[in-house]
C-alpha cells in the first residue's frame, strides 16, 4: 500500500462522467504538517503558561524569554496548525467539490507546501534570535513577508485555477469562504506590513504608517486575521465535513449565502474594538463597535447552519468522534462570537480590555472553535487518505474529545475569572477615594488561576498527543486496512 | 434582485471581484480619514523624534517583545488617569514606527514611566525584576547589559525612519554617533545634544562601549515626558 499511484490520487467513483484524479499527496502532506505544529504551538504554549506562573522558567536567556517565545506559540498556532490545515482542506475540498484535480500540476502544490513550510520555520526562528516587527501576528520581517507574499500568490492561483477549470457548473458554498479567506488575507497581509527596511541586508524595518494610523491599521489587519483566516476559512471546513460525516445536505443554501456576504463584510470593520478609549479617534471606535455587534449575526447565521445541518443525524455524535469535536466547534463557535460583540461594548471594553479575559476569548475560539473543527476534519481525512477502513481507536478519539474539552474548560474559565478580577481591582478605589490596589497586587491574585490555566493547556496538549498516536496508528496498523477491493484502476495502478 | 445569485455563483471571476468589493469597504471608511481628518493627530508642544540611543533603545524594546506584557496607551478612564498619568495623546506616538499601544497587561502601563523611576532603578529592574518587585513576572534582562549596542548601522536606521516620516535632520543624522555616546556619558557636555532632543536623559554608561541595556533605559526614561500637560500652549489637552 505504500505505493506511489494510490498514494497520490484515487478514482472519483461517479457512475457515467469521467474519472478525476486527484492530488491527495498534498493534502497527506499538509494534515501531517498540521498535527506537527499542533504539537508544537500546543507545546510550546505551555511553555509560556508555564513562564507566567513560574517566572524563573525564563530562564534569562535571550532566546527562552516570554517576550520573544510568544510569538513562537502564536504563530505556530495560528498560522502553522491553522494555515496547514485550512491549505490541506482546501486543496482536498476544492478537487471534490469542483471535480477537477488541483490546477498547476504536483510541482506547484508542493512548491506552496514547502515554501510555507520553510516561512514558519524561518518565522520561529527569527523571532527567538530577536528580529521582529512589534506588530502582534505580524511579527515576521519583512523578507520573510515578501517571500509569504509570493508563496500566498501561488497558493491563490492554485486555488482558483482549481475552481475556474471545475466540471461542476456550481461553485460550492465551502469554496466562497476558502476564495474570500484567500483573497482577504492577501490584502490584509500587504496592507499591514508596508514597511521601509534599514537596508537591503538587514533584517530590520520600520512600518510606513505609525501611531494612531499605524494601530488602526494592525487592528484592521489583527481583527481580520480572526475574521478571515480564523473564522472565514475554517467555516469552509465547515461546510464540508459536517455535511460529509453526518451525510445530510447543508441546513439552508439560502442561510448561507446571506450569512457568507453579510460576515465578509461586517468583519472588516470590527477592528477598531481593540482601541476603544484610546487615542483612536471616537468616531472610529463606534464603528468598530457598531460593526461588531451586528456581527453577532452573521456569526450565529454560520453557527445554526453548522449545526441544524444534523437534523435527523444526530444519532451520529455518539458513534463518530470526529463529527462530536466538528459540532462542538461550531458550538465555542457560537459562543466565541457571542462573547466578542459583548467585549467589543466600550463599557465592558473598559473592563476587559487589557486583562486575561482577552486572553480567554481568543482561547475559547482558538482551541474550541480553529483546534476543534481542524481535529473533526483530520479524523475524517486521515483514514479517507491513507484509505484505511475506520480510525484505528474510536475511543481514543473519545478520550481526546473529552481531555481536550476538559482542558478548554479549565483553560476560558480560569482566564474570566483572572481577567474580571483584574479589570475589577484595576479600577477599585477605596473608602478615601484612592485605588485600592497596587498593580503588582493584581500581579499575584492571578497566580492561581495561571497554574488553573497551564493545567488546561496541558490537558488539550495530551489530548492532541493521544490523537497522533491514533492517527499514526490508523495508518500503520494491519486492523484498519481496508478489506473492500479497490476500484480497478487503482489496483492496477497499485500493483 | 436584478441578478439571480446563480449567476455569481458560476462565475468566479465575479464572484471575487465582488468578494474584493465587499471586503474594501469598512477598511477604506475607517483607515484613509485618519490620514486626512486634521484633528486626528493633535498639534502639541514637545513631541520630538527619539535621540539616536533612544531609538536604538526602541529597536530593543521591539525585538524583545516588550509590547506583549506592556501597553503604552493610557485610556481616558479614571482609574487609568490616576494610577498612570494623563491619558494618552494622539500626537505622543506620531513618530513611533511601529506603534507600541500593545492589548496586554501582564506589567503596568509605560506610556508614562519616564522619569518616575532613577536609572539606577531601571538598571536594578531589568537585571533582575524581583530584586525590586517581588511580585514581578518579567524575565531577567541582565544579557542586555553584557551585550554590546550594535551602532553600525545607526545612520541607516535613522534614514529609514526618515523615509517614512520622522523629521530627523541632516544635521541629526550627522550628529547621530555623537549624541549616542554623548547621552551614554554622565561627564560629556550634552548641550548640543538637548539643543537638538529636549529632555534626553543621560544614562550612566560607559561611552567607549554602550550597551543594550543603556539604550533601552534611555527610550525608557522618555516614554511620556515630551509633552508638557501644565503648559499654556497646550492648554487644549488639559483635564
Amino acid at each position: 500500500m505504500s505505493d506511489v499511484a494510490i498514494g497520490s490520487g484515487v478514482f472519483a467513483g461517479a457512475s457515467g462522467r469521467s474519472a478525476v484524479i486527484y492530488n491527495e499527496a498534498i493534502v497527506k502532506k499538509f494534515v501531517i504538517a498540521a498535527m506537527f505544529w499542533a504539537i508544537v504551538a500546543f507545546l510550546v504554549g505551555v511553555v509560556i503558561a508555564s513562564q507566567l506562573a513560574w517566572p524563573t522558567l525564563n530562564l534569562g536567556l535571550p532566546f527562552t524569554n516570554f517576550g520573544r517565545l510568544r510569538p513562537v506559540h502564536t504563530s505556530a498556532a495560528i498560522f502553522a496548525f491553522g494555515g496547514s490545515a485550512l491549505i490541506g482542506t482546501s486543496f482536498y475540498i476544492v478537487q471534490r467539490t469542483c471535480r477537477a484535480r488541483l490546477f498547476g500540476g504536483e510541482a506547484l502544490a508542493d512548491f506552496v507546501f514547502w515554501g510555507y513550510q520553510f516561512f514558519i520555520v524561518m518565522a520561529a526562528l527569527s523571532y527567538v534570535m530577536g528580529f521582529s516587527q512589534g506588530q502582534e501576528y505580524a511579527e515576521p520581517e519583512w523578507h520573510l513577508d515578501l517571500w509569504l507574499t509570493v508563496i500566498w500568490v501561488t497558493y491563490a492561483i492554485i486555488f482558483i485555477g482549481t475552481i475556474v477549470k471545475r466540471e461542476e457548473p456550481h461553485i460550492y458554498v465551502a469554496n466562497w469562504f476558502y476564495m474570500a479567506f484567500i483573497l482577504t488575507i492577501a490584502v490584509l497581509h500587504i496592507g499591514n506590513n508596508l514597511a521601509m527596511p534599514v537596508s537591503l541586508f538587514t533584517a530590520k524595518s520600520y512600518n510606513i504608517a505609525s501611531g494612531v494610523q499605524n494601530a488602526m491599521i494592525q487592528w484592521w489587519y489583527g481583527h481580520n486575521a480572526v475574521g478571515f483566516f480564523l473564522t472565514a476559512g475554517f467555516l469552509g471546513m465547515m461546510y464540508y465535513f459536517i455535511p460529509k460525516a453526518a451525510g445530510r445536505p447543508v441546513y439552508s443554501y439560502r442561510l448561507s449565502i446571506v450569512h457568507f456576504w453579510s460576515l465578509i463584510f461586517l468583519y472588516i470593520w470590527a477592528g477598531p474594538h481593540h482601541l476603544h478609549w484610546t487615542a483612536l479617534p471616537d468616531w472610529t471606535q463606534t464603528l468598530g463597535m457598531a460593526f461588531s455587534v451586528m456581527l453577532w449575526m452573521p456569526s450565529w447565521g454560520g453557527m445554526i447552519n453548522g449545526i441544524m445541518t444534523l437534523s435527523g443525524a444526530w444519532d451520529k455524535l455518539r458513534t463518530d468522534p470526529g463529527l462530536r469535536f466538528s459540532v462542538t466547534a461550531v458550538g465555542f463557535y457560537g459562543m466565541a462570537t457571542f462573547e466578542g460583540p459583548v467585549m467589543s461594548i466600550r463599557d465592558v471594553n473598559a473592563l476587559s480590555h487589557y486583562t486575561d479575559w482577552g486572553i480567554g476569548h481568543v482561547h475559547s475560539g482558538a482551541l474550541g472553535w480553529v483546534a476543534f473543527i481542524s481535529f473533526g476534519a483530520i479524523y475524517y481525512l486521515v483514514p479517507v487518505l491513507w484509505q484505511r477502513e475506520n480510525l484505528y481507536s474510536t475511543r481514543l478519539a473519545s478520550w481526546h474529545y473529552w481531555i481536550a474539552t476538559l482542558g478548554i474548560v479549565f483553560y476560558i474559565s480560569s482566564m474570566w475569572v483572572a481577567g474580571i478580577m483584574q479589570g475589577l481591582m484595576w479600577r477599585a478605589y477605596d473608602q478615601f477615594g484612592f485605588l485600592q490596589y497596587s498593580f503588582a497586587e493584581s500581579v499575584n491574585a492571578v497566580h492561581p488561576y495561571y497554574v488553573i490555566r497551564l493545567l488546561g493547556g496541558l490537558f488539550f496538549l495530551s489530548g492532541a498527543l493521544i490523537m497522533v498516536y491514533n492517527l499514526i496508528q490508523t495508518v500503520r496498523s494491519p486492523t484498519t486496512e481496508r478489506r473492500r477491493v479497490l476500484p480497478a484502476g487503482a489496483a492496477v495502478a497499485g500493483a | 434582485m436584478f441578478i439571480r445569485y446563480e449567476t455569481i455563483e458560476k462565475n468566479a471571476f465575479l464572484f471575487l471581484v465582488l468578494t474584493l468589493l465587499t471586503i474594501s469597504i469598512g477598511g477604506i471608511v475607517e483607515v484613509i480619514p485618519l490620514f486626512t481628518i486634521e484633528t486626528t493627530v493633535e498639534h502639541v508642544k514637545g513631541v520630538r523624534p527619539y535621540t539616536p540611543l533612544e531609538s536604538r533603545g526602541r529597536d530593543i524594546y521591539v525585538r524583545e517583545g516588550c509590547y506583549l506584557c506592556h501597553s503604552q496607551m493610557i485610556r481616558a478612564l479614571r482609574d487609568e488617569v490616576e494610577r498612570y498619568g494623563h491619558y494618552s495623546i494622539a500626537a505622543e506616538s506620531m513618530y513611533d514606527h511601529p506603534f507600541q499601544w500593545g492589548s496586554k497587561r501582564i506589567g503596568p502601563d509605560l506610556a508614562r514611566v519616564g522619569g518616575k523611576y532613577s536609572n539606577d532603578w531601571h538598571y536594578a529592574h531589568l537585571k533582575n525584576a524581583q530584586s525590586v518587585v517581588p511580585e514581578s513576572l518579567m524575565p531577567h534582562y541582565a544579557f542586555l547589559e553584557e551585550t554590546p549596542l550594535d551602532t553600525g548601522d545607526l545612520v541607516n536606521r535613522l534614514k529609514a525612519q526618515r523615509t517614512v516620516g520622522v523629521p530627523y535632520t541632516a544635521e541629526d543624522i550627522d550628529n547621530a554617533l555623537a549624541d549616542l555616546k554623548t547621552q551614554a556619558d554622565p561627564s560629556a557636555d550634552n548641550a548640543a545634544l538637548l539643543k537638538r532632543y529636549p529632555k534626553a536623559v543621560t544614562v550612566p554608561g560607559n561611552p567607549r562601549e554602550v550597551t543594550e541595556m543603556d539604550a533601552l533605559v534611555a527610550y525608557l526614561q522618555v516614554l511620556g515626558t515630551m509633552v508638557d500637560f501644565a503648559d499654556p500652549a497646550n492648554e487644549n489637552l488639559r483635564q
